[in-house]
């Protein structure tokens, strides 16, 4: 199954992610994304794929996919 | 040529199109085409922080993985839209089934040039000013739009010092309005950048040892390393005699489709089929900083140079190229950033710089909202990531002012 993951220090709270996916995206008080889920089934692998390559600070990889 | 998709500028929107036209499925020919050599790389960083290895969009083992054909350090020369050809700086022709021009634009040329003065747009150009950058010393940065302001504060983490010179007294009050774009110079003015604003550079001189800079009052600034951040310009001479249609910028209808080129390609849309390889035929189409979108209602409509919409103008291409019967429009709510000073900068929906927004503020952190009739129509936050999220839900859904102010400081009595 494709794994999703967050570099935090690139991250720098644009939310961007968390506008194209709220259900695998979070961020904190500080703006610091959260992964609401790791695993990312292949129904939602494109959906995901995208939400990862809409974060302006290339810090999401979804890998496997 | 049936579902050949050509694209010209391999950038942002460039990339971000043919992987959306991949990942929908479409199999058929995708070609991209830049005149850069380097392989596909992001701009934003240029400005932020230390230069390191750049962010690529896209390499050349995962472009043949995905069955794109990168066509590096070719520049596109002239476009006859009725043959339906491209002329190549290498002197070839080539045809396209449906061609996207994703060319972005170039930074405002520098009026003075020689050692040391710099613009910022390339990965060269960024290159080259950060090697400056990392000898310190002087640098003067001429303009304080957001890539002069990011390039200051980079500078001076870097140890430079450094002034920032802008014929605004305010210039950040330009895009987010006068109380937020205060509440910004007072960051350049904590991190000790020098700030000559309202005022208008006349002359740069080389000297024996640096550069100096003659202000419109008579002062006159030494410097080691000049930054000319005045903007860009759209660099569209190669598609005179196109037809397209060329003021400022290449105008489109709402979903992106070049006027000026629609006569060859109407009539044959809706041909094309997801998986067939074959989209709207002949058909020219804009993408990113060099694209003029029409409103939705066909309004003229205006240039964004933002990550964002480029990339959102580039999905909508891609689904309108396969299934033309239902073209696409961009429908998310527009949002740029800046990083200055270690915080950043967020405006998103539309922002009048002429009214004043309502502030909502905690400590350091601020939103500020513009709303009509009580909805939220545009916020700028000031490093609040979670303020701008709910700013940018509530502009999404409609939703009151006063609902984010609940949502981001429930305790905070609104102003
Ligand atoms: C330093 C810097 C910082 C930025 N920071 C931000 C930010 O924080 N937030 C934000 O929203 N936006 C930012 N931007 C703007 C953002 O990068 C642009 O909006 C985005 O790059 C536009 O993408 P594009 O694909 O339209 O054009 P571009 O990225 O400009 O790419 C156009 C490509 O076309 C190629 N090309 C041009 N003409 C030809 C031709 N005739 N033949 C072949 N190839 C050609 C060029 O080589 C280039 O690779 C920044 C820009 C810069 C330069
Ligand atoms: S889009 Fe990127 S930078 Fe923004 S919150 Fe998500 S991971 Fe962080």
């Amino acid at each position: 199954m494709p794994i999703l993951k967050a570099d935090a220090a690139a991250c720098q709270g644009y939310a961007s992610c968390v506008i194209a996916a709220d259900d695998y995206f979070d961020i904190d008080d500080d703006g610091l994304v959260v992964l609401l889920s790791t695993e990312v089934p292949e129904a939602d692998r494109e959906r995901v794929d995208r939400a990862a390559r809409a974060c302006p600070a290339a810090a999401l990889r979804l890998e496997g996919a | 040529m049936t579902g050949d998709v050509v694209i010209v500028g391999a950038s942002v929107a460039g990339v971000a199109l043919a992987r959306t036209l991949r990942s929908s499925g479409f199999t058929g020919r995708v070609r991209l085409v830049d005149r850069e050599t380097e392989e596909p790389y992001d701009k934003p960083p240029l400005s932020k922080g230390r230069l390191e290895e750049p962010v690529r969009l896209l390499t050349r083992p995962e472009a043949e993985r995905l069955g794109l054909e990168l066509l590096l350090g070719v520049e596109a020369t002239g476009l006859d839209t009725a043959a339906r050809r491209l002329a190549l700086s290498d002197g070839s022709r080539i045809g396209y089934g449906a061609l996207v021009i994703a060319t972005g634009v170039r930074a405002r040329r520098s009026p003075w040039i020689g050692p040391g003065v710099h613009v910022l747009r390339t990965l060269a150009d960024a290159r080259a000013l950060h090697a400056d950058l990392a000898q310190g010393g002087d640098l003067v940065v001429v303009g304080a739009g957001f890539i002069g302001a990011e390039v200051a504060s980079t500078a001076i983490d870097q140890g430079c010092r450094v002034t920032l010179v802008d014929p605004l007294t305010s210039p950040p009050a330009r895009v987010v309005g006068q109380s937020v774009g205060d509440r910004i110079l007072t960051w350049h003015e904590r991190a000790g950048v020098n700030l000559r604003l309202g005022r208008v550079v006349e002359a740069l001189d080389q000297l024996a040892d640096g550069i100096s800079v003659r202000l419109d009052d008579g002062e006159v600034l030494r410097a080691d390393h000049v930054v000319v951040g005045i903007g860009a310009e759209v660099d569209v001479d190669w598609l005179a005699g196109s037809g397209l249609h060329l003021e400022d910028g290449i105008a489109c209808d709402p979903h992106g489709r070049a006027l000026g080129a629609d006569d060859v390609g109407e009539g044959r849309v809706g041909e094309g089929r997801v998986g067939e390889g074959r989209v709207g035929e002949g058909q020219v189409f804009a993408a990113g900083d060099v694209a003029r979108w029409a409103a939705a209602d066909g309004a003229p409509g205006r240039r964004i140079e933002h990550w964002n919409s480029a990339q959102e103008q580039a999905r909508c291409i891609a689904a309108t190229l396969l299934d033309p019967e239902r073209p696409q429009s961009p429908s998310a709510v527009p949002m740029v950033w800046s990083d200055q000073h270690g915080r950043t900068v967020q405006v998103l929906g539309a922002v009048d710089p002429g009214v004043e927004p309502r502030l909502v503020e905690d400590g350091d952190r601020l939103l500020a909202l513009w709303d009509d009739g009580g909805r939220v129509t545009g916020a700028v936050s000031l490093g609040w990531p979670r303020g701008a999220l709910a700013a940018r839900r509530a502009i999404a859904n409609g939703a009151a002012v006063t609902a984010v102010v609940d949502t981001v400081a429930p305790r905070e009595a609104a102003r």
